[in-house]
């Protein structure tokens, strides 16, 4: 078993993440036909027999330049994947339980195109994309998660049977690439901690929901009442979404801290609780400060703020974090 | 449950475009079966055609399964009906059609795309059954570039269709040298493997074993080769061309039919007298025989000698068959015949003919000597205004009679088969031969073309001290026909074959050439049998050409060939863009202190970073990104300006730029 192992790590190169760009060196391509491919085969066996039994001249040159076909067919499919070349891009951050994307560049150097590359992450669903001359295209592959912290792909599969779908070309990737997974935010958490929370402790003296300041990119946190509907329609449909931004007089300051919660809450617990009232406090444009063990952050406000609370609630307990 | 897993099992749906490529595959694959197919297949399979394009025009749904069921139980039992069995090759391909046809109306997902179009290209081998003409030829290699393009729009439904018939062309193309040493050094193997079905040589066209009126001039209307002559040194005059096939003794009052022979693979004459060399590549006839100029002096391989002078094959010739040959033209043979078959050649049937039997009688008791006799049957034809022609008048009991005296209009076997009557009533042994007379030279390649509208059938007797002499009654009423041939001989207005048709010189320029590279398609490309093939390779230097030598030559030159294709595979057209690597080359020096480009990063991003971490850089870095951006995404414009020449534009901006990376300063961190 361990040896059948290492002869398929040594066979396919599995040598753990790496950098990029990778080129598909032809050593990590590998051709088998397909299913076709084979009743493809087939066929040419029977024909040839009756081309033998009724001495069928042209027969013989149909069966024989089929069979070349076939020859070449195998060597398009592996010059389809060739000598491509593939870089990781960004992976945004996502929640536990939302899909990853995970962003790849493919490169093609050739001066003619590429076509019909089937990509897969582990065995979830295929992703096609053709690779102009020249150019290179971006694909992303969709990868569920479930568990905070870093996520990496792992193997990717990359294969093709274009042109005849005879033969399949394929070679295995592992990229360096991660991406962050926040923390799952708790459904149907109380309302964050506004009354009595923290030393400075004052309520806010405006909802800041009235006082319309601007308008930023939408992120995938923000409320939905706050897109900004209008500007949407006003674009044609076409634009980025844009939330609302309001101002509260004087924005409130939150502590959010680990300690305040429930003593029966266990670790993932308090941190989906945590994510909850984050997202609530970014979404209401609070000032807010997260404290947990090994970890404090002073109230701040804005996107890279929110982000790095995100960032340290994700990796909570995770060496390297 | 059941539906959805066979829905799993049809592969991804088809497109419209698919459906429209996968009716065409199977028209252009259909159309040439329709010159042999019976009628009514040939409708049915034309209308399904018509019906799937109206489905597909319309955007119909497909027929239901058991409609499907219910034709292919139809077709079947017709197909049983026309040919009364399933096993052999025309109820085969009948069948296969029917599939094909049936199976695009229940194409519904690739995969059974796949199967039709698999099943296309395994019809395409069918053609060759019948023909393999260079017609067919043609006709093959375009639905194999629309099978082909098809199959890979199949494996990528957005290309166009021009892109993917250049593909597939391009494909085929290299798909060609392999075919090419295949085709050279597969051990060939003499079929068949297995015994043939009994309709697998129907429909050969040839002379027949048996001469009735009308036989012969039936053969002549068509225009068909029999057979091709390459002669060594100078050809002989059209009149010496007698190329002897069966013998026929018997006569019943209607037909004349071989009598019994014997073989023997020993000459049964002295050859003697100056001789022609000359090679015969004949037409398969499934018939034993070997044409050969009259008489022959050797017997090819695998060929004997019957005891009426006919060369006969040991097998049916089924394939087109070459043999090289010598003959004596002058020669007459069988000076010494058995009495029993010199008694064979005076057998006529009682009691029919009375006035033919009246006038050889009388004729043989006013002139006493048999050549007299003879000279006064010829004198007779030519003096009685007798008719050559191929549109005889039919003939009923006493058909010599009639001939002879009441119609007078006849073709080559009339005239053999009342020469011949009256021989024996006169007491001469005599007897009909049939076979071709003449032959056409195509002034372009030096081969005689000898066609099925030069069958022809004369007379020999026998006479004491000479033996078997030659006497061809046709020449007598139309010398012209054994001068110059047929076309020259029967009346004009008569149906003579359009490509035997004398008038149209141009037309018969273009026929001299057509059928020069028919014939040379014949010789070199369905004539590599196994004998060629070791032939060819013992030419080209293969000392011993068994299977083994064979495979293994075949093994390295497939090697190369696929050696060749790989490179072109791996073959990488673009250089890197000079701006590109130098910029790549700033990356790899900044890398030294941890300031590498991300692969996501813009030149201008990229700069106002390394500036923020290293302000001294921070000239030097945006002066780089400019230029850079300026060589890769700039070019155009200054170009259309008109400013400068762009090529030394750019290369003065990428000289500045080297220099500038070159020059960079970098220290290791303070």
């Amino acid at each position: 078993m361990d040896a059948a192992l290492a002869f398929k790590r040594w066979l396919f190169r599995l040598r753990g993440p790496e950098t990029a760009p990778i080129v598909l060196t032809q050593r990590r391509v590998f051709v088998l036909p397909t299913r076709p491919g084979l009743l493809y085969a087939a066929s040419l066996g029977v024909m040839l027999l009756g081309a033998i039994n009724y001495n069928l001249s042209l027969g013989y040159a149909l069966i024989f330049l089929l069979t070349g076909l076939g020859i070449v067919a195998i060597l398009h499919t592996f010059r389809n994947l060739v000598q491509m070349e593939i870089s990781p891009g960004r992976a945004e951050p996502v929640f536990a339980g939302e899909t990853a994307h995970f962003r790849l560049t493919l490169f093609n150097r050739r001066s003619d195109g590429r076509y019909a590359l089937a990509l897969r992450l582990g065995e979830n669903r295929m992703v096609t994309t053709d690779v102009p001359e020249r150019a290179p295209a971006t694909v992303q592959l969709p990868l569920a998660t479930a568990c905070r912290g870093w996520l990496r792909p792992g193997r990717i599969t990359l294969e093709t049977r274009y042109p005849l779908g005879l033969v399949r070309a394929w070679s295995y990737v592992e990229p360096d690439m991660r991406c962050l997974v926040y923390p799952a935010p708790e459904p149907n958490a109380p309302p964050l901690p506004l009354a009595g929370a923290g030393e400075s402790g004052g309520l806010r003296s405006g909802r800041g929901t009235e006082d319309f300041s601007g308008l930023r990119g939408h992120q995938p946190a923000d409320p939905p009442r706050h897109i900004a509907w209008k500007a949407v329609v006003r674009q044609g449909g076409i634009g980025p979404l844009l939330t609302k931004q309001f101002a509260g007089a004087s924005a409130a300051l939150l502590w959010l801290d680990w300690n305040d919660l429930p003593p029966t809450f266990g670790t993932e617990a308090r941190l989906s609780r945590l994510t909850r009232w984050l997202i609530d406090a970014q979404s209401e444009g609070l000032v807010f400060g997260l404290r947990i063990p090994g970890k404090d952050i002073p109230p701040a406000q804005g996107e890279r703020h929110f982000q790095s609370c995100l960032e340290v609630l994700a990796l909570h307990g995770e060496e390297g974090a | 449950m059941a539906k959805k897993a066979r829905k799993k099992d049809e592969g991804a749906p088809l497109t419209r475009s698919h459906e429209l490529w996968l009716i065409a595959c199977a028209a252009l694959t259909l159309a040439p079966h329709a010159v042999h197919a019976p009628l009514w297949l040939s409708l049915a399979t034309g209308g399904m055609l018509a019906w799937r394009g109206l489905i597909w025009w319309r955007r119909r749904q497909l027929p239901p399964r058991w409609l499907l069921a219910l034709l292919v139980l139809a077709g079947s039992v017709a197909v049983l009906a026309t040919y009364r069995h399933f096993f052999g090759k025309d109820p085969g391909v009948a069948l296969l059609i029917l599939f094909l046809a049936l199976k695009l109306m229940e194409s519904r997902g690739v995969r059974d795309a796949l199967a039709a179009l698999f099943l296309c290209y395994f019809l395409l081998l069918t053609h060759f059954l019948y023909t393999q003409s260079i017609e067919v030829a043609g006709v093959t290699i375009a639905a194999l570039v629309v099978i082909t393009a098809t199959l890979a729009g199949l494996a990528h439904a957005g290309r166009p269709a021009s892109a993917n018939l250049r593909l597939s062309s391009l494909m085929l193309v290299q798909a060609l040298p392999f075919m090419l040493v295949l085709f050279l050094l597969f051990p060939r193997v003499q079929g068949p493997l297995w015994g043939l079905p009994m309709d697998a040589y129907s429909g050969l066209t040839g002379l027949s074993d048996t001469m009735s009126p009308g036989s012969i001039s039936e053969l002549s209307l068509s225009g068909a080769i029999a057979f091709r002559v390459k002669f060594e040194g100078k050809p002989p005059p059209h009149n010496m061309l007698y190329w002897r096939g069966p013998v026929l003794r018997h006569f019943d009052g209607r037909n004349w039919r071989p009598g019994r022979q014997t073989v023997s693979t020993e000459l049964p004459y002295a050859a003697k007298g100056p001789d022609i060399a000359y090679a015969v590549t004949l037409e398969p006839h499934n018939k034993a025989w070997l044409f050969a100029l009259e008489m022959p002096a050797l017997l090819p391989p695998d060929a004997v000698i019957s005891s009426d002078y006919q060369l006969l094959s040991r097998t049916l010739v089924r394939a087109r068959l070459r043999y090289e040959l010598r003959s004596h033209p002058g020669l007459v043979p069988g000076t010494e015949e058995s009495t029993e078959t010199l008694k064979a050649s005076l057998q006529l049937p009682a009691g029919i003919n009375p006035r033919a039997r009246a006038l050889a009688a009388e004729w043989r008791r006013q002139l006493g000597d048999d050549e007299a006799v003879i000279r006064q049957m010829l004198g007779h034809f030519r003096r009685e205004f007798f008719v050559y022609t191929l549109t005889p008048p039919p003939l009923g009991k006493n058909g010599i009679d009639e001939f002879l005296f009441e119609t007078r209009r006849g073709f080559c076997e009339h005239y053999a088969a009342a020469f011949v009557f009256m021989m024996r009533a006169a007491g001469i042994p005599a007897r009909v031969v049939t076979g071709y007379q003449g032959g056409e030279q195509n002034p372009v390649d030096g081969y005689f073309i000898v066609r099925q509208s030069d069958a022809h059938a004369w007379a020999e007797v026998w006479l004491a001290n000479k033996g078997w002499v030659r006497i061809d009654p046709t020449a007598a009423i139309a010398p012209s026909r054994i001068e110059a041939g047929l076309a020259a001989a029967v009346p004009e207005g008569e149906p003579v074959p359009f490509l035997v048709r004398s008038d149209l010189s141009w037309l018969r320029e273009l026929r001299f050439r057509w059928e020069a590279m028919n014939n040379s398609w014949n010789q070199w490309v369905l004539g590599y049998n196994p004998q060629r093939q070791r032939e060819l390779l013992s030419r080209l230097g293969m000392r011993e050409p068994d299977w083994q030598s064979m495979t293994a030559a075949l093994a390295v030159l497939s090697g190369l060939l696929m050696l060749a294709l790989t490179a072109w595979a791996l073959r990488r057209r673009i250089r890197l863009d000079p701006a590109l690597r130098a910029w790549n080359r700033l990356s790899c020096k900044m890398a030294g202190i941890g300031l590498a480009r991300y692969a996501w990063e813009g030149p201008a991003d990229y700069a106002r970073r390394v500036a923020e971490a290293r302000p001294e850089l921070a000239m030097e870095m945006e002066r780089v990104a400019a230029l850079y951006i300026s060589l890769r995404y700039d070019r155009r414009k200054s170009r259309r300006d008109g400013l400068m020449d762009g090529k030394n534009e750019d290369g003065k901006l990428l000289q500045e730029m080297n220099q500038m990376i070159a020059g960079l300063k970098i220290h290791a961190a303070r």
